[in-house]
């Protein structure tokens, strides 16, 4: 089992804020979130999604930024207090 | 001599982020001095300008938008091998301008710090500093110039701000040695980064440059691999793997490494130097967004947005197109009177003016889509919309950015392709444009409205509330979509088969739009489709014209006619100019000359391929007549409706909004038999079969053309042209064969 507070950043609920823990895998998607600026450490907010309940709207490094479900499900992320 | 000859030009790169204002920056600083071509071999649009600065001339290379300089695809290798001066398409750069957004540096910078690497002397543009400070951003602009060691000027190229200073800038460090900026990487990369060097540049070899190889090290895609390290050199990939692992064990996981080094290192730059409020207020930004994303809200602005994009595509510019053509109709009209009847006013008349007149007839649907376009992504709404459209579009193995260039293909394919260009992706931009010409345009209507008017009977159901005839237009509408759909997935599945592209996409701040930009998108466009595409058209359409004129034996075809048209021209001679009976005379005068025009079209190159490929349509249920009108129609679908009158005696200017012409032609058409029997060519099942051919055949020259622009190459537009017509072929056959079975 996973510690406390520990998710998958495509599990964190609206309005949840999460510090990346960090990413999986190393193909063009991963690049891709790391030079987008998902790097361990960093503070996500998780802004909204969209009506159909994917992709999804998040705030990192003050922009906003729209991932899909998939590819936020490789994010390991741990739950702000 | 002046002093811009003496010396060359310096070439300079401008590179920034997307949604960070680089192409108003590039169409302010080089004006209307642009060339555009493109980089053979990828889509990448190849863009130069040039300006003058204190007499000394430049020239701008406009590098695609990007978020990092670690290319994953060939199209992304373009910009690389620009600035590191491998392409010899390309000018050598002599200085970098890198553009940066004021409201979102962290980000911003990250891109900026891979550029310093290159050791290129580089100005960077500070733009959009008025949304900054709108957000409560404040910049030490020297300061943040100092560290990173190069001039920093504020501008806001919308505005035309600090445009002057950043020439001077340009001027000042362009071709100037620069020093190499030390990478931030920590040592054991650095160590590992020698290694490759060392081994990836034998003597006596091609190099491969520092920058390459560490981009080599640290895309773990696969796709520099298998670019640089091809014929012989496979083995060292074994080299870079044995290295990625010993980085891992020694805490620098690749690929991480490089995103938490570069953004270390802006933390570093900019520590100090960027103020901005400890509790961020929602800006009006946020307030706009939480309503265009939301549930609901959301949803019907979106709706309402592409209603509105739609119609006004659709209706709006049907008030220019129609000024199109009766500005057409008058040259022609001028041209027929000044030049006596004969081969060469035909040829003007019917090829090269119906020619011009086929390509310019599309430029309101393209300035219109355009127009909304440029609003909408220069507002940041288009990034919103594709957000909302992905998951629908997923299902089709697309993603929400190929949802308005399929929408708009409703419209006119030719800006629905031209629209994909906001795809990145290769293989979802091939698919999306090769999809597009199925969903029915404008041109369709005509033929669609002609044969349901004329062969589907007008009954209604449900009290009045579905008639038959629209029942048969909304099923029209629906081939092309479910075809689409199908191709799409089978496309995505075989020809174009490969992973998932990211999606990861920023949403941009909203702001309004700037005039200057969309103007010059629409002009852009508009321009680039006439240029582009109209010698081709325009070449296309004179030569259906030779072979519906050629070989124009008037001996031979008029012989049969002349006792008549002597026996008329007496009658006229005869009857004074107010007899009631000279208007019947007259009557029968234009009836006969469209006679003579049938039977020229008869005698045709046109006509005898058309009689030569009867067999091959029989079986969809058309006669020779309906062939050749289908070939001559290859140009511009809505040209079938003429060819079949003049084919059918009518004259060619059958106009399907005048419920007179469309009448007669409907009545010639019913009466209309298979030569030599009394059996009827039409009825309902003929009908389908023409309105499916039609649906889904790529009967359409402008967009071929505009698929070749766009895709750099022959293959594409002749995989549509082939694939379309089969797909309409087989279409027209099950419609005719299966209607038949059922009316029985």
């Amino acid at each position: 089992m996973t510690r406390p507070g520990i998710c998958a950043l495509a599990d964190l609920s609206v309005g949840n804020r999460a510090l990346v823990i960090r990413i999986s895998g190393s193909d063009d998607v991963t690049m891709r979130l790391l030079e987008m600026g998902l790097t361990p450490g960093v503070e996500v907010l998780m802004a909204g999604k969209a009506p159909l309940g994917d992709p999804l709207e998040l705030v990192v490094r003050g922009y906003r930024l729209s991932i899909r479900k998939s590819e936020a499900a490789r994010v390991e992320t741990e739950l702000c207090a | 001599m002046s002093a811009a000859t003496d010396r060359p030009p310096l070439a300079i790169a401008l590179i920034g982020n997307p949604n960070t204002g680089k192409s108003t920056l590039f169409s302010v600083l080089a004006g209307v001095r642009q060339r555009i071509g493109n980089y053979p071999g990828v889509t990448v649009e190849k863009k130069i300008g040039q300006m003058t600065c204190q007499g000394r001339s430049f020239l701008l290379v406009d590098l695609p938008g990007t978020y990092s300089l670690a290319p994953r695809s060939p199209d992304e290798m373009v910009a690389v091998d620009v600035l590191l001066g491998r392409r010899d398409d390309a000018p050598r750069i002599d200085g970098v301008l890198s553009i940066i957004d004021a409201s979102n540096l962290e980000r911003n910078l990250y891109l900026v710090s891979q550029v310093l690497e290159l050791g290129l002397p580089t100005v960077v543009a500070l733009n959009m500093t008025d949304v900054a400070r709108q957000r409560g951003i404040e910049i030490d602009v020297a300061q943040l110039s100092q560290r990173l060691g190069t001039p920093v000027i504020e501008t806001q190229a919308n505005k035309r701000r600090g445009i002057d200073e950043l020439a001077a800038a340009l001027l000042r460090v362009a071709g100037q040695q620069h020093r190499p900026v030390e990478a931030p990487f920590p040592a054991p990369f650095k160590e590992e980064l020698g290694r490759l060097e060392v081994l990836l540049n034998p003597p006596g070899e091609a190099t491969i440059p520092r920058p390459l190889v560490e981009r080599l090290l640290l895309d773990t895609s696969g796709y520099l691999e298998n670019h640089l390290l091809a014929n012989g050199r496979a083995a060292l990939g074994t080299e870079l793997r044995a290295s990625r692992e010993r980085l891992t064990q020694a805490g620098c996981p690749v690929p991480a490494v490089e995103a938490m080094t570069r953004y270390g290192w802006v933390a570093q730059i900019l520590e100090g130097v960027v103020a901005r409020p400890a509790v961020r207020p929602p800006s009006s930004s946020d307030r706009i967004d939480r309503l265009l994303t939301h549930r609901l809200w959301g949803t019907l602005f979106f709706l309402a947005m592409m209603v509105l994009v739609f119609q006004s595509v659709f209706r709006v510019a049907d008030y220019p197109m129609g000024w199109i053509e009766s500005g057409i109709g008058w040259i022609s009209t001028g041209v027929e009177q000044l030049l006596p009847a004969g081969a060469l006013q035909s040829l003007l008349v019917k090829g090269l003016i119906g020619g011009v007149g086929g390509v310019v007839i599309f430029l309101p649907q393209i300035v219109i889509l355009f127009f909304f376009i440029a609003v909408l992504e220069d507002c940041g709404y288009m990034a919103r919309a594709a957000y909302l459209m992905d998951k629908l579009m997923s299902r089709v193995g697309l993603s929400g950015k190929s949802f308005i260039p399929l929408l708009s293909s409703f419209a006119c394919a030719i800006p629905g392709v031209m629209a994909t260009r906001v795809i990145e992706n290769r293989r979802d931009r091939l698919t999306t444009m090769l999809v597009a010409p199925l969903m029915s345009c404008s041109a369709r209507l005509p033929v669609y409205t002609l044969l349901i008017a004329a062969f589907i009977p007008d009954r209604s159901y449900a009290g009045g509330l579905i008639g038959l005839q629209g029942l048969t237009m909304t099923a029209m509408y629906l081939i092309g979509i479910v075809t689409a759909v199908i191709v799409a997935l089978v496309l995505k599945r075989t020809l174009l088969r490969g992973p998932t592209p990211p999606f990861v996409m920023e949403l941009p701040t909203y702001k309004w739009p700037s005039p200057g930009t969309v103007a010059y998108r629409m002009v852009e466009r508009g321009w680039s489709f006439v240029r582009r595409a109209g010698t081709l058209v325009v070449a296309v359409s004179i030569l259906v014209w030779a072979a519906l004129y050629y070989p124009h034996d008037a001996d031979v075809v008029e012989a049969p006619f002349a006792a008549r048209k002597r026996q008329i021209e007496h009658q006229l001679a005869e009857l004074p100019p107010d007899d009631p009976q000279r208007e019947d005379v007259e009557r029968e005068q234009a009836e006969l000359a469209h006679e003579i025009d049938g039977a020229y079209g008869r005698q045709s190159f046109l006509g005898r391929i058309g009689h030569t490929i009867e067999p091959a349509v029989r079986p969809l249920g058309w006669d020779w007549r309906i062939g050749s009108a289908a070939i001559a129609s290859f140009p511009a679908r809505e040209v079938i409706v003429a060819t079949l009158g003049i084919l059918y005696n009518l004259g060619e200017d059958i106009d399907v909004g005048e419920s007179d012409d469309r009448n007669r032609l409907q009545a010639v058409l019913e009466q209309a038999t298979w030569e030599g029997t009394d059996r009827p060519v039409f009825n309902v099942p003929v009908a389908l079969s023409i309105m499916v051919f039609f649906a889904l055949c790529a009967q359409c020259a402008s967009t071929l053309v505009v698929i070749k622009r766009e895709t750099n190459s022959w293959t594409w537009p002749a995989f549509t042209f082939v694939y379309m017509t089969v797909l309409a072929y087989v279409g027209a056959l099950a419609t005719y064969q299966i209607g038949m079975l059922l009316a029985g």
